[in-house]
């Protein structure tokens, strides 16, 4: 199992090179660079910039600096918040980003998991229809119509939350639900519909016929085979929660990463948005292989070795 | 087997069993009578859709949600129809058990075996872990599990599908019940492996003296197993009565039909003199699991080994062996369906290797029927399209009209109904299906036709059907078969040579009559033996254990 993982991780390391390649040209290829301002700057103020971040070198060499950097683990600076490292903005941001997308996750799970089990076990009763109600309400309101008005609810009228701000717990409450409810509702039906599958299942049978326990039957027997597939979306999902939402940071002002990669590829700069890439590629690559390596805890028929 | 007394433990009493579906109410179960004896054992028999197991399922609680059930299922005077679920779960489990079908899928994935059969142990029985533990050692001892102590860590996909039944029937004693309900539980096993769990619950039975209520569609067991029978057709019972007494003098048409059923007659051989359509020598099959860089070291699995045969015009080969045996990717190498070693000759030409493009021309002379009728029909094609469709390759030139005129004839030929070639393979019956699937091949008038288990999803009434059908579509095109089942008495009726296949490689081979009269290899005689003379497996297991 362990040689397995280092094996997958090694296997990662062409992956990821090739993203950084295909996004540090893709990236340059883009029309305009990162010093364009409404009023163009001073020809020689541009060629010192240019010279001092290495933008008039050959873009081939460029590449190589960046990686050799890359290899040394300099992520190299940001071209528009001076005085900030790529590493440092980074630093700043991504256990704002990490907290909130982990919490988001843990919601997410719990709640949907629950509902998602009651509707499977009241099938086509007013429970589940309500779950499903729910679910696709969930699944269809987009983010930045949610945020703002949890924030006008409970942050303006009610005046029971902060409106936005990260410094007490307060204040987390409704960036998590934001982040969550897309994720509720779609974890709550993967559950439904598993567990569905799940209940009518011969060896479910089996347990019925034996005199077990209802709950026994749901918890032990059922709910384990229906978190599978629940548990191979949660690897991207998790990726993509961990490394940050635009919408949520941007609405509640919250110092996260996920903005970086929006503003850094409107603004190009270049290392900045280099950096969420890989941040980003990192995540995936990573909770993908935790995803395998739960699916074979959890599913003895799966080995790797 | 008789040691009964007459005390009546399981008393069922005009119930019946509702399906509500999209297309109404279905009545499964339509008013039966059954009871059970203490100790005795009683079987109840009947084909696909008679309802025979849905009167267990509505005993036992365990009918689909779409289900409901009426009358009175009584265990020793207590009512269990509309029991409150805790108080059922008293009786089911522990004095009421159940075996399935499907032993594959009736065990959890994953859980260990220890854990499956500790379960109900502890909740009937409220033992600590440790007693629990010792006592599903007992039990897999029991049940003749070889080295117990190692297989209470495995898992269920770690088990054969023998091993596995062995494992649900220790589960069903665990709490040393009255009455074992035992659900078709040797169907999807080998017949000799089928042999050994009948022999196992007789003497279980002898041993604990529980009652079994045995549901099958299997005569032979009946004969061999049961003291009392309950013969069920559309959800009523339609005869009922001592084993013998309805093997000797069923009253009922429909008795009668069901002891009928066995397939009969047997195929002369045909002479040295016909040309020989087929000629395979030293086929091999080996699949290669391939290694990798994050998978580990390969490994090959010799499927078929040096396997020949020599199919001659009209003839019939009968391939029989038990699953894991080799004989069907065997037929699917002999028709370069898969990548094989060796020699195979259609006719003087050399095929073996052929890719598709070159075996495109001789697909037509060569067609192949598989078992399974639901799976092997697009449901969304027409049947006059399924039939049909091998003619748009084979013979582009026929208008649509005389493609038409051939797939009314095809149709005629197997006994459908022409007018329902516009109709869609789902409302049509299994053995309907196989016919669809028999015209699909016979329409492009080949000379040879490998049929892959090609009745082994359809009741024994249905079969005989096919068997007749295939007889009389081989005598009238003078078609050659490979006929590969498990089902012995079939190939013994249909072939005039048979092949026995074990582990890829051929244990024996001769003429279907020589083979099946008079087997030469052991593991022959104990599969003609199990298959043929399962009373006498089973007086020589008890004799053996005595």
């Amino acid at each position: 199992m362990l040689g397995y993982a280092v094996r997958r991780l090694l296997g990662a390391i062409p992956t990821l090179f090739l993203i950084v390649t295909f996004a540090f040209f893709l990236m340059r290829v883009a029309p305009g660079g990162p010093f364009d301002r409404e009023r163009t700057l001073e020809a020689k103020v541009l060629e010192n910039l240019n010279r001092v971040f290495h933008l008039d070198k050959p873009l081939w060499e460029q590449y190589f600096y960046y990686l050799g950097n890359l290899a040394r683990g300099d992520l190299g600076p940001s071209f528009i918040y001076r005085d900030f490292s790529v590493q440092q903005l980074i630093g700043n941001g991504l256990p704002v980003s990490i907290q909130l997308g982990g919490m988001a996750l843990l919601v997410a799970l719990l709640i949907g998991s629950v509902l998602g089990s009651i509707a499977a076990l009241r099938q086509n009763s007013w429970v589940d229809y309500s779950v499903i109600a729910v679910a696709t309400f969930g699944i269809t309101v987009p983010n930045f119509v949610v945020a703002p008005l949890l924030s006008l609810i409970f942050g303006v009228w009610l005046s029971l939350l902060p409106a936005g701000g990260w410094s007490s717990p307060e204040s987390m409450v409704l960036p998590v639900i934001t982040l969550a409810l897309p994720q509720v509702a779609i974890i709550a039906r993967l559950i439904r519909g598993s567990m569905i599958e799940a209940l009518r299942s011969d060896h479910v049978r089996t347990a019925r016929a034996y005199g077990l326990p209802t709950r026994m039957i749901v918890v032990v027997h059922a709910l384990r085979a229906a978190c599978l597939p629940v548990i191979s979306y949660l690897g991207p999902a998790a990726a993509a929660l961990l490394t940050g939402s635009v919408v949520v940071e941007t609405i509640f002002g919250l110092p996260g990463i996920g903005r970086y990669f929006v503003q850094g590829a409107l603004n190009r700069d270049y290392t900045l948005v280099m950096g969420t890439v890989i941040i980003i590629a990192v995540f995936v690559v990573v909770f993908n292989l935790i995803v395998d390596l739960l699916y074979a805890a959890l599913d003895p028929r799966v080995r790797y070795d | 087997m008789k040691q009964q007394n007459e005390e009546r433990i399981f008393d069922i009493r005009d119930i019946r069993v509702t399906f509500d579906t999209p297309d109404g109410a279905v009545e499964a179960v339509r008013g039966v009578d059954m009871h059970v004896n203490a100790g005795e054992t009683v079987a109840v028999v009947g084909e696909s859709g008679s309802g025979k197991s849905q009167i267990m399922m509505a005993s036992m609680g365990l009918l689909a949600s779409n289900g409901s059930v009426s009358g009175s299922v009584s265990y020793r005077g207590q009512e269990l129809i509309g029991l409150p679920r805790a108080k059922l779960n008293k009786i089911r489990g522990a004095k009421v058990t159940m075996i399935f079908q499907e032993p594959m899928t009736s065990l959890d994935p994953l859980y260990t075996i220890e854990r499956q059969i500790c379960e109900p142990i502890r909740v009937h029985g409220g033992l600590s872990a440790g007693a629990a533990r010792k006592r599903a050692l007992e039990l897999l001892k029991l049940v003749h599990i070889p080295d117990p102590e190692r297989r209470m860590k495995s898992y269920p996909h770690e088990m054969s599908g023998g091993q596995r039944q062995r494992v649900m029937i220790a589960m069903a004693l665990a709490n040393d019940p009255d009455l074992l309900i035992a659900d078709e539980p040797t169907t999807a096993l080998d017949v000799t492996i089928q042999a050994e769990i009948l022999g196992l619950l007789a003497e279980l039975q002898k041993k604990l003296g529980m009652a079994i209520l045995f549901i099958t569609h299997d005569l032979g067991i009946v004969e061999a197993f049961a003291d009392r029978v309950y013969v069920m057709q559309k959800g009523l019972v339609v005869e009922t009565g001592e084993t013998a007494d309805i093997f000797e003098r069923p009253q009922e048409d429909y008795t009668r039909m069901l002891l009928a059923a066995e397939p009969e007659g047997h195929k002369p051989p045909v002479g040295n003199d016909q040309p020989i359509l087929l000629d395979a020598k030293d086929v091999c099959v080996t699949f290669v699991v391939k290694g990798g860089f994050l998978s580990g070291p390969g490994y090959e699995v010799k499927a078929v080994q040096n396997v020949g045969l020599t199919l001659r015009a009209g003839q019939t080969i009968g391939i029989v062996g038990e699953s894991g045996s080799g004989k069907s990717t065997l037929g699917r190498a002999l028709l370069q369906l898969l990548p094989s070693e060796g020699r195979v000759v259609y006719q003087g030409t050399s095929i073996q290797g052929f890719d598709r493009a070159a075996m495109r021309p001789f697909r037509r002379n060569l067609q192949m029927v598989f078992q399974d009728p639901y799976g092997s029909l697009s449901p969304r094609m027409t049947v006059g399209e399924i039939i049909t469709e091998g003619l748009l390759v084979h013979e582009p030139q026929l208008s649509a009209r005389e493609r038409d005129k051939r797939a009314i004839q095809a149709l005629e030929e197997v006994g459908l109904d022409p007018s329902m070639r516009n109709r869609f393979p789902h409302e049509f019956s299994g053995g309907q299906r196989q016919r669809i699937a028999i015209a699909r091949a016979v329409i492009l008038k080949p000379t040879v036709i490998v049929l892959d288990e090609p009745t082994s999803a359809l009741d024994r009434s249905v079969q005989k059907q096919i068997i007749t059908l295939l007889r009389r579509i081989q005598e009238s095109h003078n078609l050659s078969f490979i006929f590969i089942s498990h089902d012995l008495s079939v190939v013994k009726a249909l072939s005039d040579y048979a092949i026995v296949m074990r582990s890829g490689q051929v244990v024996e081979e001769g003429l279907t009559s020589d083979v099946f009269d008079n087997p030469q290899s052991d593991y022959t005689k104990d599969l003609m033996e199990a298959a043929f003379n399962l009373r006498e497996v089973l007086h020589r297991q008890a004799a053996a254990r005595a």
